[in-house]
């Protein structure tokens, strides 16, 4: 529990951000770093724990996004404030590119339509490939790839450590992080908003509606009624270890349908090879299960595409939900009479919008704080192997877990500051501990000793377990 | 540079043995460990039995591998923990961490003894939800005995390999009561006495049932079983997801050394040696599980063809290659036979005496040896995956290839 020193909570704080996945996140660095007061309300026990647990971790140019969207307006501005601040914060990307790959004729009939609209999307340097190309591009393809087109732009990221920067960096600039904290009501009264919370009450003159997956509900509980709904879309993923990394370079994108950008395979900023995810809708926005038949066909889907994966062992298995709505645009209304934004049905594309997204909302607040002085840039532990990792460095008290060869004085670090783990899958996600091939075989008891009462949601008893 | 004579990675029984037989030996030895604490996988399995073969005692895991280490250190072999190698390189050059920083080692010669670990339930595609409460044996084990925590009351335990059962006394020791243990085969695993450990606790052996999926969204609540075709929930806290032993073999698979795609682990000759004669393996990396008897066992011997490399002693590698020839055959063991059968020679001492075999699936019929048309051996078997078989060498006829067949009945 984040005991919130509110500063004043008389007058409370200029602006309330409801969930702190990858959306909220960026919007309260880009609401502190303009100068706010910001409180970030999740109702987790730690951050990314919605729709921000699950993705590919790909950092898209928006090539295939619908012309004049908002989406792509927020994908193309993402994008570039990325590559802009992403060494100052120590966050990785991994230049691999993708490319998209036709199967049939009905694919190859479709490229130069896709080809012109990421042109037409502002994506100027993709490039025609023939079968043979993309056989010399990357060997270990399958033969029977019949022609596709390379996006040189697109890019491997870590799909946890950005967020986790622009929400430390917010925090180190003066934000409010209260989790376990659900919002359960709102009331306006002469310009403030009373937000009753499962941690309390807190007051804000504006308020932003980030929570994904519960978008629509949160919009009801605070406004008393919602704009759209959310129909969530669960994404299964399969992941191969370290040794299948090294069949590819590019990120293979299919050729996209009306409803989902379809199953990529690709390499991930950790060392891992990935296929995923499916696009399946579902009523329920908790439950993200798998199941042994998809998850199967998923592992027939990466062979079809590169066959040499058959050798490989499988790493691991996970699911997401992404916030769709009966739109394939994000749904974000503005309020300004009441002090109220909504940043809804922010589907798949969240991770390469967020700060696109957020200085969006930003502008579209039309607020003014007196500027923040000098701003700290925090600096983001390396789990890439971009940069040296810790493990290379002396006096990091030995490996805790081997697979991912994390070092005591990272869990250390990832149990400790501003936005310390709150649970076992939130210390997962910040350090790597029990993601590797052994998911927890050999370091389990380790952790569960090291974590014994440090965690909001113990690892015993509670919480994402090792495995 | 450091420089010594041998370098062995990993202080299980196997690495233990390795090192202290080499070390009797008057060579210059150290073995790498990445834990805290020397000793394996023994350290945390608070049972017997161990020790009857090494040293004619009843002994509960922890003793056991307290008492490797200390004989390994009394014949002065220098252990060094929270060591991790992070590369191998040709010639026996290896890269490593521990709290001090990074560092490169170098030997005349690498033992590879990094053990096993258990099929996880990610690799096993088991669906459902992540809940905690999920672990394999080892990490309970850890939990319990290590850490003195109790992880669940009342959980499911899959697979019935005789590690299976060492996760029911582990339960036993920490008050814990399984519900069930559930194996999608006829038959249980280990050998039959097994059962009657089960039966003692009062835990019934579901036979021909899988775990489909696991529900809980922060802890288990419940799996859901597929029995013959039929689906049913059973309500429980946790899942321990036992066996399915895979060679812990990152290291091997990310150097230049060759890797069999049926064990998972090293291709080895009849001394132990891999592709690049600089490194030798031994112990459960070769092939998923065996005893610690035995992997100490393996040990020794390997440290004996180790020492008889570095005087010059050993045979080049002049060979044949054992192909399966058997979708049911998961491995053979070596890989890599030599054309003349080992005559007995201090030289010598160090080579394997037979063939081990390991099964995929259960399967009875005649196996068969065959060079050049012509059969070498022939032997009738009735196994269970995970079951050892052994045969004796093969006396061969030329360098061809030596091919494993099995006629099913």
């Amino acid at each position: 529990m984040d005991t919130p020193n509110l500063p004043g909570n008389a007058e409370g704080f200029d602006v309330a951000v409801i969930g702190a996945g990858v959306v909220g996140c960026a919007l309260a660095r880009a609401f502190t770093l303009a100068g706010a007061r910001v409180v970030v309300l999740e109702k987790a026990a730690d951050v990314l724990d919605g729709a921000s647990k699950g993705n590919s971790a790909i950092l898209h140019t928006g090539f295939d996004a619908p012309e004049g969207s908002v989406e792509l307006a927020c994908i193309r501005e993402g994008y570039a404030l990325y590559h802009q601040i992403r060494d100052r914060l120590g966050l990785p990307l991994i230049r691999a590119g993708a490319m998209v790959l036709a199967w049939s004729e009905a694919e190859v009939a479709e490229l130069p339509a896709l080809m012109a609209q990421a042109v037409a999307n502002g994506v100027t340097d993709v490039q025609a490939v023939t079968a043979a190309e993309a056989l010399r591009l990357e060997p270990q393809l399958s033969a029977k790839v019949m022609g596709g087109f390379r996006v040189p732009g697109e890019h491997l990221i870590d799909p946890w450590s950005a967020a986790h920067g622009y929400l430390l960096q917010a925090l180190e600039n003066g934000a409010t992080l209260m989790r376990q904290a659900e919002v359960l009501t709102g009331r306006r009264s002469q310009g403030v908003w009373h937000l009753a919370t499962t941690a309390g009450a807190v007051q804000a003159g504006l308020v932003i509606n980030a929570a994904g997956l519960w978008g629509d509900e949160v919009d009801r509980r605070v406004t008393g009624e919602s704009w759209f709904t959310i129909k969530p879309r669960k994404g299964q993923f399969v992941v191969y270890d370290k040794t299948a990394a090294s069949l590819l370079g590019h990120i293979l994108l299919p050729v996209p349908t009306k409803t989902t950008k379809g199953i990529v395979v690709c390499r991930t900023a950790y060392g891992n090879l990935l296929v995923g995810p499916t696009a399946e809708e579902q009523d329920d926005r908790e439950h993200a299960t798998l199941d042994q038949p998809t998850l199967q066909a998923l592992m027939q889907r990466g062979q079809d595409i590169l066959p040499a994966l058959a050798g490989h062992e499988v790493t691991a298995a996970y699911a997401g939900l992404r916030p769709a709505t009966e739109e394939k645009e994000y749904r974000i209304r503005t309020d300004l009479a009441e002090d109220y934004i909504c940043v809804g049905g922010i589907r798949s594309t969240g991770l390469s919008a967020a700060l696109g997204i957020a200085a969006h909302v930003l502008r579209l607040a039309e607020r003014s704080y007196p500027p923040l002085e000098n701003p700290v840039w925090p600096q983001m532990p390396s789990l890439t192997g971009e940069a040296p990792r810790d493990w290379q460095t002396p006096g990091h008290g030995g490996i805790l877990c081997h697979c991912e060869l994390v070092t005591r004085r990272e869990v250390e670090a990832a149990l400790t500051g501003p936005m310390a783990a709150g649970s076992m899958g939130g210390l997962k996600r910040r350090t790597r501990v029990t993601m590797g091939r052994c998911q927890g075989f050999y370091c389990s008891a380790e952790l569960a000793r090291i974590t014994e009462g440090r965690l909001a949601q113990p690892m015993l008893g509670g919480g994402d377990g090792a495995d | 540079m450091a420089q010594t004579d041998v370098i062995v990675i990993g202080a299980g029984p196997a690495g233990l043995s390795a090192a202290t037989a080499l070390a009797r030996l008057g060579v210059a030895v150290t073995v790498l460990d990445r834990e805290a604490v020397a000793g394996g996988i023994p350290r945390h399995c608070n049972h017997p039995p161990y020790g009857l073969r090494e040293f004619r005692r009843l002994m509960r895991g922890p003793a056991y591998a307290q008492r490797l280490v200390a004989e390994a250190k009394a014949a002065g072999v220098t252990i060094r923990t929270q060591t991790t190698v992070t590369f191998l390189h040709p010639g026996g050059r290896i890269d490593v961490t521990s709290p001090e920083g990074v560092e490169t080692l170098a030997a005349r010669a690498v033992l590879l003894a990094t053990g096993v670990r258990e099929t996880s339930r990610a690799a096993r595609l088991i669906g459902g939800e992540k809940p905690g409460g999920v672990m394999s044996t080892g990490a309970l084990q850890g939990i319990v005995h290590l850490n003195g925590q109790r992880p669940f009351q009342r959980p499911v335990i899959l697979g019935t390999e005789l590690v299976a059962f060492s996760a029911l006394l582990t339960c036993r020791h920490a008050g814990i009561k399984p519900v069930a243990m559930i194996e999608p085969a006829r038959r249980i695993t280990a050998r039959s006495p097994a059962i009657w450990l089960a039966r003692l606790m009062g835990v019934p052996v579901l036979l021909e049932a899988t775990v489909d999926a696991i529900h809980g969204r922060t802890r288990v609540e419940g799996v859901q079983i597929d029995r013959r075709g039929t689906l049913q929930d059973m309500a429980t806290d946790g899942v321990i997801v036992s066996g399915g032993f895979r060679p812990e073999a990152t290291l091997l698979r990310l150097s230049h050394l060759e890797v069999d795609p049926g064990s998972g682990g090293p291709v080895i000759d009849l001394w132990g040696r891999l592709s690049d004669p600089a490194y030798f393996a031994a112990g459960n990396l070769l092939r998923g599980v065996e005893t610690a008897g035995w992997c100490w066992a393996e040990g020794r011997r390997v440290a004996r063809a180790i020492h008889a490399a570095l005087l010059g002693q050993l045979p080049a590698p002049e060979v044949a290659r054992l192909r399966l020839g058997s979708d049911a055959v998961r491995l053979a063991l070596p890989q890599v036979l030599p054309i003349d059968r080992p005559k007995p020679s201090p030289a010598d001492s160090g080579a394997a005496d037979g063939l081990q075999l390991r099964l995929n699936r259960p399967a009875k019929g005649r196996l068969r040896l065959m060079q050049d048309g012509v059969c070498l051996m022939d032997r009738r078997i009735d196994s269970l995956p995970e079951r050892r078989i052994t045969l004796p060498l093969p006396a061969l006829r030329s360098a061809s290839d030596v091919t494993l067949t099995l006629e099913e009945r």
